[in-house]
């Protein structure tokens, strides 16, 4: 009785409440059940913990040169920069580059002969040469990518060619002067 | 119940799609307007139910494929990943793993609704035939998943079910080697088994859209076994009033396999499949999965080797012959009183094979095994011959929807709608 | 039709004789041990939770006792920090990864080599290979334990097995193992050992390679704020810990799923209600379900 007189009135009945409550609740359901299958996409523990941070030994890197190592599957590089070339990046016109960042924000103060960056070219992703001794350097005695030709300076930055941004640098401390920890 | 389609677009999309490939008018006409007999219990909803675990069980699957490692040396490690390092993994792996157990409840119930009723009977004997095939694949795709794992059961499970092909004269011995990929079970079965368990549900799906075809062009069963006359007294349309039922009936399935999920994971399954598969030792008692322990039985129930393969066979193939072995012109067995008799034994007959197909192959064992296959096949090739030449049945109603709304002034009943609804006004 | 019914009588006959005789649960044979007893886990049961306590005290004794032989390969150090488990600090658990040596290589040159573990690594093998783990132990394996409280099981028998869907007993596995550990006695009177065999009662077949391992006082636990051990240093007490240890290793994530059980539990019984009612509600309209009619 109540119910026909509230459907004349066109207020929502019972019966509607019954229907939208069941209707909620599965939508609620559904989304809940999407949930693990979503998460199990993520990196699982494993590949979470052989990511965990690693300690790298400066020691054996004598001055002018540079190592390279894997850390989560990306490959990055560390140098010993001399200081012609610390001087060769701090002296560059900020404003002529395609990605402005002063060489000092780069590496850690009173460590600044130490550049660690990510060695993939930001491009698409080939690894520039310059690292090791024999490896063309470039234009700007820093890496070249022989892939599509971008030249980056003694501070890892984009000076010519197609990559857009720097070389990226992956979070590092230092646990000491001849020791860094990379993530 | 396959005539012209009434379907008129109301969407400006749905037109559009319509005329170009008429998907809209067959999802309305075979899950909307279509006529479903008014008088249906819940054992028709398992259809529903075991296309949803289907689904389920191919998108666990997938998943889980994202993180297995199909290869001997690593198979069983892979898994123990899944579960301890893959997020959510413990609940896919348990999901997938017992999912395929009541995959197998829900299709022996659907099997037995069917044995029932009578639902093989013609003109529905293709849609029970594709049936059996659907079966059959299932089992297939079953024994081969539970390979996956590697572990003692796993591997010793196939190494005896393969070895059963050996008993085939002649070409037995070459089959057995082109199952395995070498002179015994090992990586290049498991290699085998893993592709094959991933594209075996793809092929039940395509059955499974046969399968429901010929189901919508009969029309469905119903219990009393008499046929649909007027649709509009005896059927009631599909949307909302089988769509609600089976909501109901699978979210009621979905909580008792929940249950089993997250509180008796491992409840269904056995011990030994969580020891790495050894070659040199061999478990003390080899069982299969509990939805094979029935056929197990009637396997080791004959002493000769392809006597033995060939009587598990027919235990599985007779199925499809039932619409010409059973030679009564009444379906339902509500109305056979003997023949239900005679199918309640026959029940306790399965269970009791299931048991024993757990013991081992010892006597008293055997023997009794022998027993019950003995009346298992005198089920099929005894009982329901006979009856149905000398059974009398009961009276049939006229229609169903005499056997429903018989007791409505009048017998006139109709469908959605009418006078007699408590509904003043009705949606859709 | 009275062969029919007669048929219909011996076949219920049959049923009744045959269940009461037999036990239809597909588990390890028991021929020849005895069924362990059930004991009282903290994790029994639809709310049960691992005691993280019972769990350090269950890592100290597999450490000092198991690891010489047995491998839990599966397990890693970083397992013991996360939620559900023995719940060690971070800390602690870089600490005790790094009481081991693990094998690792090759170095520049081309060796291989031995550092101390780290968390992400494995808890690592006393032996090399299964070959070097018999010859140390009179050709016996010692197996890996990483999963062995979900590898051990016993019959229950009829009707335990269907009460155990509704009681959720599934235990078997650690109590065989806690019984075990502890189920050494002397062999009957006419038996003769061969060396290396020992008596168990619980073990089918009751001869056993493993030594009893466990004994009073062995090990020394953490003492409470009065200065003596929270639990008592008995061979009992060592089992049931190393044995909860165990049954963590093999499902770690025990915890979270009795939790989120529940939850979808719940839900699907509400949901399962309120379509109930829809279902009721929709099929109202029709004359035969109405509720003038029957």
């Amino acid at each position: 009785m109540a119910e026909a007189k509230s459907m004349q009135a066109g207020e929502p009945t019972r019966r509607d409440m019954l229907f939208l409550a069941t209707g909620a609740l599965g939508a609620v359901g559904a989304i809940g059940l999407a949930v693990p299958f979503v998460r199990q996409l993520a990196p699982n523990a494993q590949t979470i913990a052989a990511g965990a941070p690693i300690e790298v030994d400066l020691a054996p890197i004598a001055e002018g040169q540079g190592i390279k190592l894997f850390w989560r599957g990306k490959l990055i590089f560390v140098r010993n920069r001399t200081k012609a070339e610390i001087e060769q990046a701090a002296k560059v016109n900020l404003a002529s580059l395609p990605d402005p960042q002063a060489d000092s924000e780069r590496v850690k103060a009173g460590q600044e002969q130490w550049l660690v960056l990510y060695g993939s070219c930001t491009h698409l992703g080939c690894i520039p040469g310059g690292s090791a001794a024999g490896e063309v350097r470039g234009e700007f005695n820093g890496w070249f990518c022989p892939c599509h030709g971008s030249h980056y300076d003694t501070s890892g930055r984009i000076r010519k060619g197609p990559a857009p941004v720097n070389l990226p640098v992956p979070p590092y401390a230092f646990l000491s002067d001849s020791k860094i920890r990379i993530g | 119940m396959s005539g012209p389609s009434t379907y008129v677009p109301k969407l400006g999309i749905a037109k559009w799609l319509d005329a170009r490939l008429p998907l809209p008018r067959l999802m309305h006409d075979s899950f909307v307007v279509y006529p479903v007999p008014r008088n249906l219990n819940y054992f028709w909803t398992f259809g529903g139910i075991l296309m949803l675990m289907l689904v389920a069980q191919i998108i666990t699957g997938v998943v889980l494929a994202m993180h297995y490692t199909p290869h001997s040396t690593m198979a069983f490690n892979s898994v123990e990943s899944i579960m301890r390092d893959v997020e959510y993994g413990w609940l896919l792996r348990y999901m997938h793993a017992n999912g395929a157990s009541f995959f197998f409840i829900a299709v022996y119930l659907h099997i037995f609704r069917g044995l029932y009723y009578g639902s093989y009977k013609a003109p529905r004997e293709v849609l029970w035939i594709l049936g059996c095939i659907i079966f059959l694949l299932m089992m297939a795709t079953a024994f081969m998943g539970y390979v996956l794992p590697w572990g003692q059961m796993s591997f010793w499970g196939a190494t005896v079910i393969t070895n059963l092909f050996s008993a085939i004269p002649l070409v037995g011995e070459t089959i057995v080697t082109f199952l395995w990929g070498g002179y015994s079970v090992d990586n290049p079965t498991l290699t085998r088994f893993f592709s094959l368990h991933f594209l075996l549900p793809f092929m039940i799906f395509g059955v499974v859209i046969l399968h429901v075809w010929a189901l919508h062009v009969t029309g469905q069963n119903n219990p009393t076994g008499v046929e649909v006359k007027a649709v509009a007294k005896d059927t009631i349309p599909f949307t909302p009033y089988a769509t609600i039922k089976d909501a109901f009936a699978l979210v009621c399935f979905f909580a008792v396999f929940t249950y089993f999920i997250f509180y008796i994971p491992n409840y269904l399954g056995h011990a030994d499949n969580y020891i790495q598969a050894n070659p040199s030792v061999t478990p003390a008692h080899i069982v299969p999965e509990w939805y094979f322990l029935p056929f197990y039985a009637i396997l080791r129930a004959v002493p000769d080797k392809l006597g033995g393969v060939l009587l598990m066979g027919a235990a599985v193939v007779i199925l499809a012959f039932l619409p010409w072995l059973d030679t009564s012109r009444v379906r339902s067995m509500n109305y056979r009183p003997l023949a239900r008799q005679c199918f309640w034994v026959f029940v306790v007959v399965c269970i009791m094979l299931g048991w024993l197909g757990s013991r081992p192959a010892e006597q008293p064992y055997v023997f009794l095994s022998q027993v019950f296959t003995a009346l298992y096949f005198a089920y099929f090739l005894v009982a329901l011959p006979l009856l149905g030449l000398f059974e009398t049945p009961k009276k049939l109603p006229g229609s169903i929807a005499e056997s429903v709304l018989g007791k409505l002034r009048g017998g006139s009943g109709s469908i959605v709608g009418t006078a007699a609804t408590a509904e003043p006004n009705t949606k859709g | 039709m009275k062969s029919v019914r007669f048929t219909l009588a011996a076949a219920a006959a049959f049923v009744v004789v045959v269940i009461a005789a037999g036990s239809p649960a597909p588990a390890l044979a028991a021929a020849g041990g005895v069924k362990p007893p059930e004991h009282n886990w903290s994790f029994d049961g639809p709310f049960g939770t691992f005691d993280r306590a019972q769990l350090q005290r269950g890592y100290r004794v597999y450490r000092e006792v198991c690891s010489a032989c047995h491998a839990m390969s599966l397990v890693r150090f970083r397992n013991l920090a996360q939620t559900g488990g023995p719940e060690f600090t971070q800390a602690q658990v870089a600490a005790l990864a790094a009481e081991f040596k693990v094998p690792d290589g090759p170095n520049d040159q081309g060796e291989m080599f031995e550092r101390p573990a780290r968390p992400s690594d494995a808890f690592p093998r006393p032996f090399p290979n299964e070959q070097a783990a018999r010859a140390a132990n009179n050709g016996a394996y010692p197996y890996d334990l990483s999963v062995m409280a979900k590898a051990r099981n016993y019959e229950r028998g009829f009707p335990l097995f269907l009460l155990d869907i509704v009681t959720q007993y599934q235990e078997g596995g650690p109590d065989y193992i806690k019984a075990l550990l502890t189920g050494y006695t002397e062999p009957p009177a006419g038996v003769e050992l061969q060396p290396g065999q020992n008596w168990n009662v619980y073990k089918p077949g009751n001869v056993f390679a493993m030594p009893n391992m466990l004994n009073d006082g062995q090990i020394e636990y953490p003492k409470g704020a009065d200065g003596r051990p929270q639990v008592p240093e008995t061979a009992q007490q060592y089992a049931a810990d190393v044995t909860a240890f165990l049954t963590w290793a093999a499902e770690p994530h025990m915890e979270q799923r009795k939790r989120i059980g529940f939850m979808v539990l719940s839900f699907l019984i509400i949901f399962a209600g309120l379509l109930y009612f829809t279902k009721k509600r929709i099929w109202s309209r029709l004359p035969e379900h109405s509720p003038g009619h029957t």
